[in-house]
């Protein structure tokens, strides 16, 4: 077992947490401001940290770079093992992009004024940004499991204290949910853990790939399914895959404006990355026979969101409805199996953080001034706040997938992946391109009701122009969303290299499990 | 030379420019200021498309493809060779595109500097103009797919905008306005479904999305040139370089008159390009072909087209699609060919999971394509957005939905003429589409009283002209009618502008109203709509300037000879009577129910024209109103000196009898001749006498029945009713046409209301009671409940709560925030969790620190 120096990815991981201690010990009474900049000071280094990071990667190398290794419990094969490759490196990217916003938004927030606990609060965002930076990095199955759980915590209690009228009731939703699906992860992840001999994913993807470790494949019903079933329900709630969706809705409508940004912009994520990181590399047969059945399920929630999406009336439940949406694409593309689809699945995770975040950046900024979500009591916000209705315009067309903005850039490559796959084909590339029509159609009319029209409504000609934290939290967004839209090469340039060790890993079995599993799709 | 070309990515950013400035600073700047930055951008786009009008003149009409600077490419996967560039064409298909977008846009950008005086958002508006210019650009210069499609959402988000520039606006037409906002986007957002798909399966057969490669010629005559003088291109390079020189090239027109003959550089001049390109083809034909330039260059006529195929010197995946799918379809069943990076290709395409052969895959690309195009140029079935766009200030209807945005489409059935060409099922179902869509736009346009209705349907009708065209091969007659269209439509709309605003201003004058501010297109007085014919008549007198170019403007549309649209639109009707007679295509025949379409044209339009200027004034408002500014009158001036002269771009050969010596000066098929350097197959067809007279009898009879009909002020009788109205006989048909056949009717019931049910049951059951309620609450929640009741009394009890209570403080001190909850097991989670993660970050933190 290799044992290395101190990683920057540690270093990176545990700045966080280095915030948290640090928090612990100042007075919530006495130093209020001082617990406002140190926590957001924080996510700030650890965003430098993560910029550092990137500096030094190499994007041509497909393997796990700026590993540490340090044993763990040896005895059962559990290390401290983290290192990271491009896709790790993007959502890490992701994360310490959105916390510095969040924390930024949380400050000029009214919720404090009721709730209180401002230092709580902070040590929650710097504790949850920890664990977040742990899932993408860390690459030893039980410590991710570890991460993957305290992610939780965190969430939980955001939603729990500072949330809306119905928030313990979500929270313990939110909870329940995830945890009832980790728990067959974790059965999954000792039976393969005691079958390798270790807990250290590449090694155990190294040895799936040389034949050394067989999980036996025979159908949708056999050992290596109901391993990779496993896995795949625990990421499939988070995502979450239709149907698993119900707890997403009532979360996102409870949750603190950060908390939905950090929920949209990085914890659905995690779901996604687990499907890239895990199912796939270690599963690879149970992969190509569920892609069929898992991309079916991306397609009805791609549709199905958008169209559950344009019947809301509170604004936030609807920006909520269009995640289901747009990580449908994010499995659908995934499941092609193609360096097309799951490159331009991993941009979507990046763009959906973006846009949506920005979306639920919108609702926060809205609700602050007028204390209600509902659609109907807006209408001409454009006349009333010409800079925000300018740059909200921006992020719904982001959202939207328009060409020259960053979510058509994921969105194409999706798209262009899932129809030359060889596990989907003409039909589902076909009702997926459908919700390109059904974005239109839910964010148009959102935009309308809250946007344009009249201004009518005695309560919204008064409303106070943006601060300027709120600028400094909307123009990052912008520029990304710009640069992703023009430029996407240098990110595309990040995957490259990695996505093609997954995709090498499922290729082999793409004709053969042809012949085990009917595949749905094969039909033009 | 060559260099000259660099400049086309200023075409795109000029006006992008314009529109940072007045959107950043424009609510700072005054009106003045605004509109002349406006102008001025809108003005230097066709400073600099007149750059490479002379550039493709001086060359040879050799095409270029230029790089946009300082991006690194777009899209880019090295592993699987996805490359998606940033990249421009210039070819003599795309200079023409560009030489009426951006002279009528500067043309409407004046106009709307005077139309838009005194509106609150007047920089946003030029902002607007100037994003909407560039993104138009963008469409008919990008070099791949992908770049036309952003070219393409781009000028929709434009037309979103402009649509619904006015969405404040009282007593609910703001709302009225954003909705017919969204109407325009989510139609075209369908079209866009069309395109994205034709993308998808273009990507897969081709392995690129680029229209041409560099390495590519697509011009035939320069292949000819190259053929026949592959040795002795040293000899020639000299006095060729001397002629080009003297040659003054491209008369400077300003409307895109494309200097007439002055390609007849001969074959000598071409052969100095020769050494420049790799050749390893044998003037075998080659004789035979320079010996056709010659007499074709001096008859300014061009020989025999000679497609893409004749790359010969070019691997496969040196080629763009276009000319990969000529190489593709001319392979036999089992044929291969190599790709030219090891791997080959054959008529079966495979898509992974699927495989299609090539001619079903052009069928399929092309249909998709066509949803694309019915989408963009309005078209059936989704033209119903277009007449609603006329919400949007009239300026901006001229612009884009007249002249320039809506014939995207059709510019990108042209651009794909290779596909269409092979692709027989689709040219039938684009014809009909195109045919069904003038017949109905035509006859509903007939029934309407809205001024700008009116013109909105005539222009649903023309487009389906020109889609027609496509449809039975006559490219350049597509494209001849999408220019002449282009002119005399804009100075239509921009006429209607200025009816309206006289008739505004009198309706003002005459009630002594205060001026509003918000100006123009406003229903303020609910028993007043200026834009109502029945509230006009006698406007002759009060707006000469705007009736005499109207007038100008109506008899083109109409097509009178000698006026633009006789010109273009014959130019259709005849190449439609060639393909059905000669060649016996069953999409010529059909093609001919456009007699029927031009000749409800001239009625309707004729109407318009005697319920709006003739007769006496019908109302106070229209008694009391009065000409426009020159800032709105000279551009019609100018537009109507182009819908004269326009026709004479593409003067077919053979007119006889209405000659008058019209070739003398303008050349014969200059447009199509021009055009045919891009355009592959193209082919120019002869003048039909007999069409020419049947369509001018169909044109004036119709306009004299108009006139007997609406005429010696019988426009409106004194009921406010329309003649066909009024008459029992013909009611029925004036009522169909006056309900616009029902469409949006029948769309709501089909479509939209069961849509939004669906929505509703989907959010409101299925999501909410079924899965929310139901399934989580219920069936999760118990079941959940009741494994926990289990587990909780011997391992609750005893293990867990011992824990808790031996950290009791730490407890409080977390569950403080949920204690009115009183849900005993949240807290015993949450303190669970806690301790967990205490002990995890611990166990972590001792050997990472150690080692």
């Amino acid at each position: 077992m290799d044992v290395s120096g101190l990683s920057l990815v540690t270093v990176v991981l545990f700045l966080p947490l280095v915030g948290f201690g640090i928090l612990l010990f100042m007075n919530e009474s006495t130093q209020r401001q001082a617990i406002k900049w140190t926590a957001f000071g924080f996510t700030i280094a650890t965003l430098l940290g993560a910029v550092l990071l990137w500096s030094q990667f190499d994007p041509s190398n497909p393997g796990l770079q700026f590993v540490q290794r340090n044993d763990w419990l040896p005895t059962f094969g559990v290390s401290y093992y983290v290192g990271i490759d491009g896709i790790s490196l993007i959502l890490v990217l992701l994360t310490v992009f959105i916390m510095p916003l969040s924390v930024l938004a949380s400050h000029v927030s009214h919720i404090f004024e009721e709730r209180g606990r401002e230092k709580l609060y902070y040590m929650f965002m710097l504790m949850l940004e920890w664990s977040m930076i742990g899932v993408f990095v860390i690459q030893d199955l039980i410590v991710f499991y570890v991460f993957w759980e305290v992610t939780l915590v965190p969430m939980y209690f955001l939603i729990g204290i500072w949330g809306g009228e119905n928030r313990v009731y979500a929270a313990l939703k939110f909870f329940l949910y995830t945890m009832a699906g980790s728990i067959l992860m974790l059965l999954a992840i000792l039976y393969v853990g005691s079958q390798a001999g270790t807990f250290a994913l590449p090694e155990i993807t190294a040895a799936v790939q040389s034949g050394d470790l067989v999980f036996p494949f025979g159908g949708l019903l056999s050992p290596q399914s109901f391993l990779f079933l496993g896995f795949f329900i625990a990421f499939a709630i988070k995502v979450p895959v239709w149907p698993l969706h119900s707890w997403l809705p009532d979360a996102h409508v409870q949750a603190p404006t950060a908390g939905s940004v950090i929920l949209a912009g990085v914890l659905l994520k995690m779901g996604t990355y687990g499907f890239v990181r895990f199912c796939l590399p270690m599963f690879p047969e149970a992969s190509v026979g569920w892609a069929p059945v898992v991309a079916t399920l991306g397609v009805i929630g791609i549709i199905y969101g958008a169209w559950v999406s344009y019947a809301q009336t509170d604004f936030k439940k609807l920006v909520a409805y269009s995640s289901v949406s747009h990580l449908g694409f994010v499995v659908v593309g995934i499941f092609a199996l193609n360096a097309q689809g799951l490159q331009g699945a991993t941009i979507q995770m990046v763009n959906h953080g973006i846009s949506t975040g920005g979306l639920f950046l919108m609702v926060g900024m809205l609700y602050e001034r007028r204390h209600t979500k509902a659609l109907d009591a807006f209408g001409g916000i454009w006349k009333a706040l010409p800079l925000f209705g300018a740059i909200s315009l921006v992020i719904t067309l982001s959202s939207m997938g328009l060409p020259g903005l960053n979510g058509f850039v994921g969105e194409f490559v999706i798209l262009l992946g899932t129809l030359g796959s060889s596990t989907l084909g003409f039909g589902f590339a076909l009702f997926a391109t459908l919700g390109v029509i059904l974005a239109a159609v839910y964010l148009l009319y959102m935009f309308q009701k809250i946007y344009l029209g009249e201004l009518d409504k005695e309560e919204n000609k008064n409303l106070p122009p943006l601060a300027w934290q709120e600028i400094a939290v909307l123009v990052p967004v912008l520029v990304l969303i710009f640069w992703i839209g023009v430029q996407p090469a240098v990110w595309f340039n990040m995957l490259d290299a990695s996505t093609s060790t997954v995709v090498a890993a499922v290729n082999p079995f793409l004709q053969q499990v042809a012949h085990i599993v009917p595949a749905v799709a094969m039909l033009p | 030379m060559q260099s000259l070309a660099l400049i086309a990515p200023l075409i795109i950013l000029l006006p992008s420019l314009g529109t940072i400035i007045n959107f950043f600073w424009g609510p700072k700047l005054n009106e003045r200021f605004s509109s002349l930055i406006g102008i001025t951008a809108s003005a230097s786009t066709f400073v600099v498309w007149l750059v490479l009008f002379s550039y493709l003149n001086g060359n040879y009409y050799q095409p270029a493809i230029v790089d946009l600077p300082i991006l690194d490419g777009w899209i880019r996967i090295p592993s699987v060779g996805l490359e998606i560039p940033w990249q421009q064409r210039i070819d003599t298909l795309s200079v023409t595109m560009m030489g009426f977008v951006t002279f009528v846009g500067t043309l409407i950008h004046i106009y709307a500097s005077g139309y838009m005086h005194g509106d609150p958002r007047y920089a946003r508006f030029f902002a607007y103009l100037n994003m909407f210019l560039a993104f138009m650009l963008i469409l008919v210069s990008g070099n791949n797919l992908l770049m036309l499609f952003v070219g393409w959402e781009g000028v929709g988000l434009c037309s979103y905008l402009l649509v619904g520039f006015w969405f404040d606006k009282k007593h609910g037409v703001g709302l009225k306005n954003s909705n017919a906002a969204r109407k325009a986007f989510v139609a075209n957002r369908i079209g866009d479904f069309g395109m994205l798909m034709a993308i998808f399966l273009a990507f897969w057969t081709f392995g690129t999305l680029d229209l041409y490669k560099p390495t590519e010629v697509t011009n035939p005559h320069m292949m000819e040139a190259l053929a026949s003088g592959g040795g002795h291109g040293e000899e020639g390079a000299a006095p060729a370089n001397g002629a080009a020189e003297e040659g003054g090239h491209g008369e400077e027109a300003p409307a895109g008159e494309e200097g007439a003959g002055d390609h007849t550089g001969s074959a000598a001049q071409l052969v100095s390009l020769a050494s420049d390109l790799p050749i390893d083809q044998e003037g075998d034909h080659g004789e035979a072909a320079a010996e056709d330039h010659g007499e074709s260059a001096s008859e300014g006529h061009a020989g025999p087209v000679i497609a893409y195929t004749d790359n010969t010197h070019l691997t496969f995946s040196q080629l763009g699609i276009f000319a990969q799918a000529e190489r593709l379809a001319q392979l036999g069943e089992g044929e291969t060919l190599e790709r030219g990076d090891g791997t080959t290709a054959g008529r079966m395409i495979n898509f992974g999971a699927f495989e299609l052969d090539i001619d079903t895959v052009i069928t399929l690309i092309t249909l998709f394509m066509l949803l694309g195009a019915t989408g963009k140029s309005a078209q059936i079935p989704l033209f119903v957005w277009l007449p609603d766009a006329m919400a949007g200030p009239t300026p901006v209807s001229a612009l884009i939905h007249a002249a320039t945005m809506v014939t995207a489409g059709v510019y990108m059935m042209v651009r794909a003429n290779s596909l269409f060409h092979l692709a027989e099922f689709s040219s039938l179902v684009v014809t009909i589409i195109g045919v069904l869509t003038a017949l109905s736009a035509g006859y509903v346009a007939m029934g309407q009283f809205d001024i700008k209705k009116v013109l909105a349907y005539s222009t649903v009708s023309q487009l389906g002209f020109m889609v027609a065209a496509v449809g039975v091969g006559a490219y350049g007659a597509a494209m001849f009618h999408m220019i002449t269209h282009a002119f005399f439509k804009a100075l239509l709309f921009l006429g209607s502008g200025s009816v309206i605003h006289g008739v505004e201003h009198g309706h003002h004058h005459a009630h002594e109203h205060k001026h509003d501010d918000h100006g123009h297109d406003e229903h303020h007085a609910e028993t007043f709509d200026p834009q109502d014919m029945r509230n006009m008549g006698g406007l002759r007198r009060k707006m000469p300037i705007t009736y005499a170019t109207y007038l100008i403007g109506t008899l083109a549309l109409a097509g009178l000879y000698p006026f633009a649209g006789f010109w273009s639109k014959d130019e259709i009707l005849a190449d439609s009577w060639v393909a059905a007679i000669q060649d016996g295509k069953f999409a010529g025949f059909v093609a001919l129910g456009l007699f029927v379409a031009a000749a409800l044209t001239a009625f309707y339009m004729w109407r318009q024209i005697e319920m709006v200027f003739h007769g006496s004034p019908r109302t106070e408002a229209a008694e009391q109103a009065s000409e426009s500014v020159w800032s709105m009158t000279v551009p019609l001036v100018i537009l109507a000196v182009l819908s004269l002269l326009g026709g004479f771009l593409n003067i077919p050969s053979g007119i006889g009898l209405f000659s008058f010596g019209l070739q003398g000066v303008f050349g014969e098929h200059t447009l199509s001749t021009w055009l045919e350097y891009s355009v592959v197959h193209l082919h120019v067809g002869a003048f039909q006498p007999l069409i020419a007279i049947v369509s001018l009898v169909l044109a004036v009879a119709a306009i004299i029945l108009a006139n007997r009909i609406y005429g010696s002020n019988k426009a409106i009788n004194s009921e406010g009713l329309d003649p066909l109205e009024a008459n029992p006989a013909s009611r029925p048909i004036f009522a169909l046409s006056n309900a616009r056949l029902y469409w949006d009717e029948i769309y709501g019931r089909l479509f939209i209301t069961p849509f939004n049910r669906t929505a509703a049951f989907l959010a409101n059951v299925v999501d909410m009671a079924f899965l929310h309620d139901y399934f989580h609450d219920s069936v999760i929640t118990k079941g959940f409940n009741g494994i926990g009741r289990l587990l909780s009394h011997p391992i609750d009890l005893g293990i867990i709560d011992g824990a808790v209570n031996g950290i009791g403080r730490l407890t409080r001190w977390i569950s403080g925030g949920l204690r009115r909850t009183q849900a005993g097991y949240v807290r015993v989670y949450a303190v669970a969790l806690l301790i967990g993660v205490v002990a995890v970050i611990v166990f972590m933190l001792l050997p990472v620190l150690q080692g």
